[in-house]
């Protein structure tokens, strides 16, 4: 009896760790003290496990643990920044998975059959295998193994419909506790399998930052549902919490481009938006790698304003150079950052924390928006539905109403873009067409390093 | 159980809406890795399988959420440490 009080005892104190962690995540001073805090707390947890009294065998578990921990440990050594999405989004899915063989065992070893054990054993294998292969399906989108545009086709929505009810009718023949209720289980693995499939394919790239934050919620209530099922405080408590911060995630990425949660979901957002034929004034004006030296050097006042393609080109190392050059030059130079750029929340600033670039020069959104009109220069790399003046002024287009960074109220914005291609969303950019708008066209990366080489010679 | 469930997921939403947006790269992967706590269920699982397919089960369920525990901190802590290095030259 001593050992579950002491096991009891470690758990709460792990609860206290991982909220403390947390806490600490609130300043970029204190983060990383509190990562060790909340990973000190998992140690705990896994190490008073381990010593309980339930365990008959060891040697399956600690191979397992030796195999995963060198996987897991040799994966985030090596992984590059600019992958780090679609790392997020494995280790949400393998979060899943585990959620979805616990509660798959739970079953099996479930002496006397009771309701509610079998309710959360039903919830922890449907959203953890949701949360497994949907996950599976955004990483691969992210790492561009398979296309970042909406998958859709004919009677998707019935199909996804069947699939919804099919899972249900598993789940109640699983729960009436019937002789077939154990084949009921293995349906429900297939069919919540196949559902998060179905659930990530009509979601576009631009709209992953939404997805991976849901996703990472959903591994939370998945090892929240395991562990009631297994009647785990630790579990529950840290599910919990996970569930929670998807949730606010998942709730910001929305607010931030002016779409419900169900019209990111539902919506294929991208695969039919590019229809609309609005009438866009003037002409594209191509600057020369050159020209845009002398426009900088007079600039006093520098935004910049990266997106997804800077993390594609891997610009943000020449970024900074450009920026230490401008400072050197005497320009004011900040970074406005949109909080859906990149493919997941505050991509861009790791990409740039990387460059080493001075957190306090990037500035939010609404921040700069207030003061961009003094702005003498803003360069947008790589971004381009986040500062398409069309969510302000055509009512018809898709993103309208979407909260953007008003570049082309400065008195001279420069795209860096590969080509005139629309972005992800197969929207025009009015911004393009602009009077004060300048296009540098190459990838962006040899575009600052042309600029950068510029600002050297002279 | 259930007011065990209640106050974390208050405790969540109080404890995470203050975390300023630059840091919701962290704030995912740190939270990620702690979803895999589950590793703690499938310790409990593997270390009790008495059958082959007992055995399969626990075992992957804890290579999983092992991946996500190690991989999740480790992942985190090499972004936070980038994050850190620009604090020590003076300001804040």
């Amino acid at each position: 009896m001593t050992i579950h009080i002491i096991v009891n005892l470690a758990y709460l104190i792990s609860a206290v760790l991982f909220i403390f962690g947390l806490k600490l995540l609130t300043s970029q001073t204190t983060a990383q003290k509190g990562n060790l805090l909340s990973a000190t707390g998992m140690f705990l947890a896994v190490v008073v496990t381990l010593l309980s009294n339930e365990i008959l065998d060891y040697r399956w578990l600690a191979t397992g643990i030796i195999v995963g921990g060198i996987i897991g440990a040799f994966a985030a050594r090596v992984v590059a920044m600019t992958q780090m999405p679609q790392m997020v989004a494995l280790f949400n899915g393998f979060g899943g998975a585990a959620s979805l063989l616990v509660g798959w065992t739970a079953y099996r070893t479930m002496v006397m059959f009771d309701l509610f054990t079998a309710t959360t054993i039903f919830l922890a294998v449907l959203i953890g295998g949701v949360t497994f292969s949907g996950s599976l399906v955004a990483w691969g989108k992210l790492a561009t193994y398979i296309s970042g545009r909406p998958i859709l086709f004919p009677g998707q929505t019935l199909l996804n419909g069947f699939l919804f009810i099919g899972v249900l009718v598993a789940g109640s023949l699983l729960l009436m506790n019937l002789p077939i209720s154990y084949s009921m289980l293995i349906g429900v693995v297939v069919l919540s399998l196949v559902l998060g499939v179905m659930a990530v394919i009509p979601i576009g790239g631009a709209d992953m930052p939404v997805v991976i934050s849901l996703l990472n919620s959903y591994s939370g209530i998945a090892g929240c549902a395991a562990g009631l099922a297994i009647s785990n405080n630790i579990l529950i408590v840290a599910g919990a919490l996970v569930g929670a911060s998807g949730i606010i995630l998942t709730n910001v990425m929305c607010k931030a481009m002016n779409r419900s949660l169900a019209n990111v979901l539902f919506g294929g957002f991208g695969a039919s938006g590019g229809t609309q034929t609005l009438q866009i004034e003037g002409e594209v004006k191509p600057i020369s790698a050159e020209d845009t030296y002398f426009i900088l050097e007079a600039a006093s006042s520098v935004v910049i304003v990266p997106g997804y393609g800077m993390a594609v080109a891997q610009a943000q190392h020449a970024i900074h150079e450009l920026e230490e050059l401008l400072e050197k030059n005497g320009s004011d130079v900040r970074y406005a950052i949109h909080p859906v750029a990149g493919r997941m929340p505050g991509h861009m600033n790791v990409l740039l924390a990387e460059a080493n670039v001075s957190y306090d020069k990037l500035v939010e959104m609404d921040d700069i928006n207030r003061t961009i009109a003094g702005v003498d220069v803003c360069i947008v790399v790589g971004a381009n539905d986040v500062v398409n003046p069309a969510a302000r002024e055509s009512a018809g287009s898709p993103i309208y109403g979407m909260p953007i960074i008003n570049v082309d109220r400065a008195k001279t914005v420069i795209v860096l873009k590969r080509s005139m291609a629309t972005g992800f969303a197969g929207i025009e950019n009015n911004l393009f067409y602009k009077e004060n708008t300048r296009m540098l066209f190459d990838d962006a990366k040899s575009s600052i390093e042309a600029l950068v080489s510029e600002f050297k010679q002279k | 159980m259930g007011m065990v469930l209640v106050l974390a997921i208050f405790v969540g939403f109080e404890v995470i809406s203050k975390v300023p947006s630059r840091l919701h790269t962290p704030l995912m992967s740190g939270s990620n890795a702690i979803s895999g706590i589950t590793l703690v269920g499938a310790v409990l699982a593997s270390g009790s399988a008495e059958s082959a397919m007992g055995i399969i089960l626990g075992t992957s369920a804890v290579i999983f959420a092992t991946i996500n525990v190690v991989g999740g901190y480790m992942v985190t802590n090499r972004m936070l440490a980038m994050f850190r290095k620009k604090t020590d030259g003076g300001d804040t």
